[in-house]
């Protein structure tokens, strides 16, 4: 029988074909490093509402969380976590449309639908949880909560897209635990959570990936 | 129409036909327009080669409606994950003897 020539290559198409119909390739890694810079800024912000804000200091603020104490602290703080939130998808969103343009795909795909569906469940549920440990005064749980639906949320949303993503979040949660065991630690391990690992894994996608 | 030295099959030969059959492998379901973009290819050529890839019985459409936008969708059927695993691994074996 005569040898086919484009078997191998069929083959690769129908790898490729598989892969693109199950996950989502848009996701940009330098997206992940500007999320790192945007949390941390916003950590930074925090930081100084914290200690300028009459004469509670940093760890003080920390280790004093307790009840319905700092009150006007609170919300404040929870107008920068929301603006650094809101730019966060914003850029997020931007990045893999711009990402999807360039690699000539489209951005809103069964696929990219799915994805999004289940980042989106957990993150919402771990957000609304935030949102009511807040309002009940538990302010020390809201951090390590974040950072564990966080990382839950890639957990879930990695069979979706690049498998590094699950990784990503397993760190999440190691760092929601670490922050539940350490609630002094508070802000840090916003910024090793949210910031560096962001940048670090962001790099790490761009250079396998993109550069 | 199968051939017996290869395992190759030859409803597969088109391109178009092996797209749809990936698609349709690694998801539950797809419908006619993902299905569209995914593979790059016109309504009335990927219309062709569905029905005859449902004709053969390799894959299974169901119509519904959203709202009252017509959604149809296709599954691959039991026989057609079978043969087309069969064809693939055919395709494999191939590559190897070159």
């Amino acid at each position: 029988m005569e040898k086919n020539p484009s078997s191998a290559e069929d083959l690769k198409t129908i790898r490729k074909i598989m892969e693109e119909s199950t996950k989502f390739l848009s996701i940009s890694g330098l997206s992940g490093v500007f999320l790192g810079m945007l949390a941390i800024a916003g950590a930074l912000v925090a930081y100084f509402i914290i200690t300028g804000y009459g004469s509670s200091g940093y760890t003080e603020y920390f280790s004093n969380l307790h009840g319905g104490t700092n009150e006007d602290i609170k919300w404040i703080l929870l107008i920068d976590a929301a603006v650094v939130l809101l730019l966060s998808v914003a850029t997020g969103f931007l990045f893999s449309q711009m990402k999807a343009k360039r690699s000539g795909k489209n951005f809103w795909t069964t696929v990219s639908k799915r994805m999004l569906t289940n980042l989106f469940i957990p993150l919402a549920a771990g957000g609304l949880f935030a949102l009511i440990l807040l309002i009940q005064g538990q302010v020390q749980t809201v951090i390590p909560v974040l950072l564990i639906f966080y990382g839950l949320a890639l957990v879930n949303a990695s069979k979706f897209t690049y498998n590094e993503i699950f990784y990503l979040g397993i760190l999440e949660i190691i760092t929601g635990l670490a922050s539940a065991l350490f609630p002094a630690g508070g802000l840090l391990f916003w910024v090793l959570g949210f910031g560096i690992l962001h940048i670090i894994y962001g790099l790490f996608m761009y250079r396998r990936y993109e550069a | 129409m199968k051939d017996i030295i290869s395992g190759l099959n030859k409803v597969f030969d088109s391109r178009i036909r092996l797209g749809i059959m990936s698609v349709l492998m690694v998801n539950d379901s797809f419908d006619f327009n993902s299905l569209k973009e995914s593979l790059n290819v016109t309504d009335g050529n990927l219309a062709s080669h569905l029905k005859a890839l449902e004709d053969k019985g390799l894959i299974r459409v169901t119509k519904q409606f959203i709202g009252r936008k017509p959604n149809t969708r296709y599954a691959i059927t039991e026989e057609g994950d079978h043969l087309f695993k069969l064809h693939l691994n055919a395709l494999e074996k191939l590559i190897r003897t070159q």
